[in-house]
């Protein structure tokens, strides 16, 4: 208990009579790399701002540090934000930006100029001091509004979406970047994303969020491994999720075929979801799989193919290094590690198979428009 | 864009260049070309010799107008902040009803206040109805400074309360977010940042107020008498074309001076530009 | 929502009641028995009656209304082009200069302006020998020439905000550059040509100060007429005019935002009915 550095404690927040966060109850272990991942609108923005203190949640407690801050305003608290957009000060130059908080402080000259100068080295911008915001590229900008929040030495640092602007590559560095500063500084970094390959690569731990509700709590690898629900299922990584039954312990039955798995604690013939990542699916020939299904597409992805194999009316997707034709059958089978059983949920059924890939491409036909906006 | 539509694009331009090259530039220079001579056609600098005449009117037209434009930056500025805190709706409300009074006749709006200040005017009456002795209102220069204070009041508030509301709240939030109270946020990002709206909110009331005349004529009396009453008279009583337009061609240099400077200053402040 | 202090609330009555002081104090005498604007003898309708009696006061609002209509159309087809021919414009000099040259009837005090447009006129009068060529030509062109920053300033931006390939997809459909600007982009940028023309228009009608140099004897604009009968002592005939156009603008105003309020409820019904 002593080292949770914020206890989120039955919170609940609702806009217009709109649940945005229902009851939520979360902690944060000090010095932790914690994401919250999930769709728009998910929650997790929220989340973060009632932390920051923008948002009051509507029940409940925030605590930091073992004390409840409910109400107190956002500069009394000790922790800063990363804004979406950076959110610098266009009238400040890159230097000024920086030492505001510091000069809110009524931190000595000398001392300012001190800590500035060090943040710019840390973000390797050295001699950008006199520069205008507007003269930064997006990648500068990040660096300075990450030095901006980091120079008043804050516990916990919030970062809400902060490479959403960047383009991949830029990303990728960023990440690696953000992840050294985190461990060198050893403080605390709540980081919000819906990017599940930036929260899998960076995060301690992630919270997995839809409709503001937490969906699952672990590490990158438990979340990948061992998906609670169909929701975290699909959302993580690509995966075939399918019906299917406990027939006993360690035996689940799917697509026609008894498999043996890791499994246990279901009821005799209870219903479950079974998920099967595709490149845990192992192409063999037809008279030793254990299943078999024809071949309705495959497309080169560089490292292997993305085959989509139709079996008894259920599409899977499977990745393999080898070619395969349209229109033959193949044999697949699955080992018992690379099956797990997840109980059914409010998300069971609402994923489908492959036969497309996304939603949005589902509901083509409904003319509906896809809108691009954050919570 | 083809050449074909580039050449359409110029074509459509020109009645317009020709429009302004003949009723906006072609005028001014009427005015310089009448300065600079007399009734004869020749050059003279006679007209510009006289206006040293008038250094004293200058400097009251510009010392009036400056003090109009600084009381109604502090009238506007806390009006345009509290509007910009408000939900949508309010917003809306206040903007039509600070909008509104300009719809109506400018001419009636300050004769209107006549009614109010003069000597047996309504203030008078409530104050001699109080048992206090009659104030002289009408015919001061305090009055000619309402009056340009009242009709111009509005052309300040909308300009700094639109900078404030385009405003992103999150750079408000991200200085919170490092320690800054209410009064710190005003001070380091509020107002910084509405330095756009304050210049050109100082220049909309600035220049009409310099160059007016009715206000003057009606609520200063024979006794405040300003550079527009000046140029007024030349061209519709005393019919001194030249000296009016030596007059008008010292006042527009005069003005883009001013607006030369406050636009530096704002550029140099690095403020948002709109 | 923030609670409002009592100071703030209390500074924004202030204001609001200074703003409409003399507004109200018109309104309240327009209705005044007596022919006095100071002293209120009684309720009447009589200053509105003599007002539709007041043969030149009509006039004059006849005149006020054909200078705006002409003016506004003028300006507003004029600027329209201008605007999408500034906006294509590549030589950047040239831009900033046709634009510091727009800004100018902005910038300049009013009573330069109109001072330059009659020096302007009676000068082209004097060439040609003849006197009087003010009238209403000449208060066509000045007043066309005032709104025509208004209407380019409306316009512009909805063209940035145009999506810069919306011409150029009409184009590759099949339209002339001419047909892709008429079907394409005046759709787009309409919002913006209406509210140049709204405001060329008010313009028009509130000016004094320019028309007030430009206009001859027998093109008097109601502005300039007010003007006159100001010079004497006003009647309340001048308060019940003001006070119809008062509620006339109200009413506008009210139904307009009515109408767009209502918009806006349904576009964001449309939208909620999008999402799932």
């Amino acid at each position: 208990m002593s080292n949770h550095i914020i206890e989120l404690k039955n919170v609940s927040v609702a806009f217009d009579g709109q649940q945005i966060i229902e009851n939520m109850n979360l902690y944060i272990r000090d010095k932790e790399f914690i994401t919250f991942l999930g769709p728009s609108g998910c929650g997790k923005t929220t989340t973060l701002r009632m932390i920051a203190g923008f948002q009051e949640p509507d029940s409940g407690e925030v605590i930091f540090d073992g004390k409840v801050i409910n109400g107190v305003p956002p500069h009394k608290r000790q922790l800063n934000t990363i804004f979406q957009r950076y959110a610098l000060f266009p009238h400040l130059n890159v230097y000024e930006n920086i030492a505001f908080g510091l000069r809110l402080k009524k931190t000595p000259e000398k001392d300012i100029k001190e800590a500035v100068t060090e943040m710019l080295s840390l973000i390797n911008l050295k001699g950008f001091e006199r520069r205008n915001i507007a003269s930064l590229s997006g990648g500068q900008q990040q660096r300075v509004a990450i030095a901006r929040a980091l120079v008043v030495k804050p516990r916990v640092l919030l970062l809400d979406e902060p490479l959403g602007a960047l383009d991949l590559k830029l990303r990728k560095d960023m990440q690696v970047e953000l992840k050294n500063i985190q461990q060198r500084l050893g403080i605390t970094f709540i980081y919000v994303t819906h990017d599940q390959e930036e929260a899998l690569s960076m995060s301690d731990t992630i919270v997995v969020m839809d409709s503001g509700v937490i969906q699952q709590i672990g590490t990158p690898t438990d979340i990948y491994n061992e998906p609670k629900n169909a929701f975290v299922a699909d959302f993580i990584g690509e995966s075939n999720i399918i019906e299917g039954v406990m027939r006993a312990d360690f035996w689940v039955e799917m697509a026609g075929h008894r498999f043996k798995c890791l499994d246990k604690g279901f009821g005799v013939d209870e219903n479950v979801d079974v998920v099967v990542r595709p490149e845990d699916v192992d192409v063999v020939p037809v008279e030793k799989s254990m299943i078999s299904g024809i071949v309705t597409s495959i497309t080169f992805k560089g490292v292997y193919y993305e085959i989509i194999v139709e079996i008894k009316g259920f599409k899977w997707m499977i990745q393999s290094t080898d070619y395969q034709a349209v229109g033959s059958t193949i044999g697949l089978n699955v080992e018992p590690d690379a099956i797990h059983i997840m109980k059914k949920s409010q998300y069971s059924g609402l994923y489908g198979d492959y036969s497309s890939f996304s939603e949005e491409f589902d509901e083509l036909s409904d003319a509906t428009v896809y809108e691009d906006e954050d919570e | 864009m083809n050449k074909q539509s580039s050449l359409m694009s110029r074509l459509a331009g020109a009645p317009y260049l020709v429009w302004a090259a003949l009723f906006i530039i072609v005028p001014l220079g009427m005015v310089a070309y009448y300065a600079f001579t007399d009734s004869e056609g020749a050059f003279t600098l006679a007209n510009l010799a006289e206006i040293s005449k008038y250094k004293d009117t200058f400097v009251l037209s510009i010392w009036l107008g400056l003090l109009a434009t600084v009381i109604c930056l502090l009238i506007a500025y806390p009006l345009a902040y509290i509007m910009a805190q408000k939900g949508p709706q309010k917003q809306s409300t206040m903007t039509m009803l600070i909008m509104l009074p300009m719809w109506m006749n400018f001419l009636l709006r300050t004769y209107s206040w006549m009614t109010i200040l003069e000597d047996y005017g309504l203030v008078n009456t409530l104050i001699t109805s109080l048992g206090f002795e009659p104030l002289q209102l009408i015919n001061t220069r305090g009055a000619v400074v309402l009056g340009m204070v009242y009709n111009f009041l509005p052309y300040m508030i909308l300009p700094i309360y639109t900078v404030m509301l385009k405003t992103d709240h999150s750079l408000v939030e991200a200085a919170q977010d490092l320690g800054g109270n209410k009064l710190d946020v005003f001070r380091n990002v509020t107002i910084p940042l509405s330095v756009p709206g304050v210049v050109s909110g100082f220049t909309m009331v600035f220049v009409p107020s310099v160059s007016t005349f009715y206000i003057s004529q009606k609520l200063g009396g024979t006794g405040t008498i300003l550079i527009g009453d000046i140029i007024e008279t030349q061209f519709q009583t005393a019919n001194n074309f030249h000296l009016g337009a030596s007059l008008s061609f010292i006042l527009m240099i005069l003005i883009f001076i001013c607006l030369a400077v406050m636009n530096r200053f704002s550029d140099d402040d690095g403020g948002v530009i709109i | 929502m923030k609670k409002t202090s009592i100071g703030s609330k209390l500074y924004q009555a202030l204001v609001f009641i200074f703003l409409y002081a003399p507004i109200i104090v018109l309104i309240v005498f327009s209705f005044n028995s007596g022919k006095s604007t100071s002293v209120f003898e009684g309720f009447s309708l009589h200053w509105y009656k003599e007002l539709f009696r007041d043969a030149a006061t009509l006039d004059a609002f006849k005149n006020s209304m054909i200078v705006a209509v002409a003016s506004s159309i003028i300006a507003t087809v004029m600027g329209t082009t201008a605007a999408t021919a500034i906006y294509g414009y590549k030589n950047k000099l040239l831009k900033s200069s046709v634009m510091t040259v727009t800004n100018i009837p902005m910038m300049n005090p009013e009573i330069v302006t109109g001072v330059s447009m009659m020096l302007l006129f009676v000068f082209i009068g004097a060439v040609f020998g003849k006197t009087g060529t003010l009238g209403f030509g000449t208060l066509i062109i000045a007043h066309t020439t005032f709104e025509l920053p208004y209407v380019i300033l409306n316009v512009l931006p909805k063209l940035r905000q145009t999506d810069p390939h919306l011409a150029e997809a009409a184009q590759d459909l099949g339209c002339t550059p001419l047909q892709a600007f008429f079907k394409v982009m005046l759709p787009a940028i309409m919002p913006g040509i209406i509210s140049g023309l709204m405001m060329a228009f008010t313009l028009s009608v509130d000016d004094f100060i320019i028309s007030y140099f430009v206009s001859g004897t027998e093109s008097q604009t109601l502005p300039i007429r007010i003007f006159s009968m100001t010079k004497r002592r006003v009647t309340p005939d001048m308060y019940a005019l003001s006070t119809l156009i008062f509620v006339a603008i109200l009413v506008l105003l009210i139904v307009s935002n009515i109408i767009s309020a209502h918009g806006d409820k349904k576009l964001s019904k449309e939208k909620g009915g999008a999402k799932k």
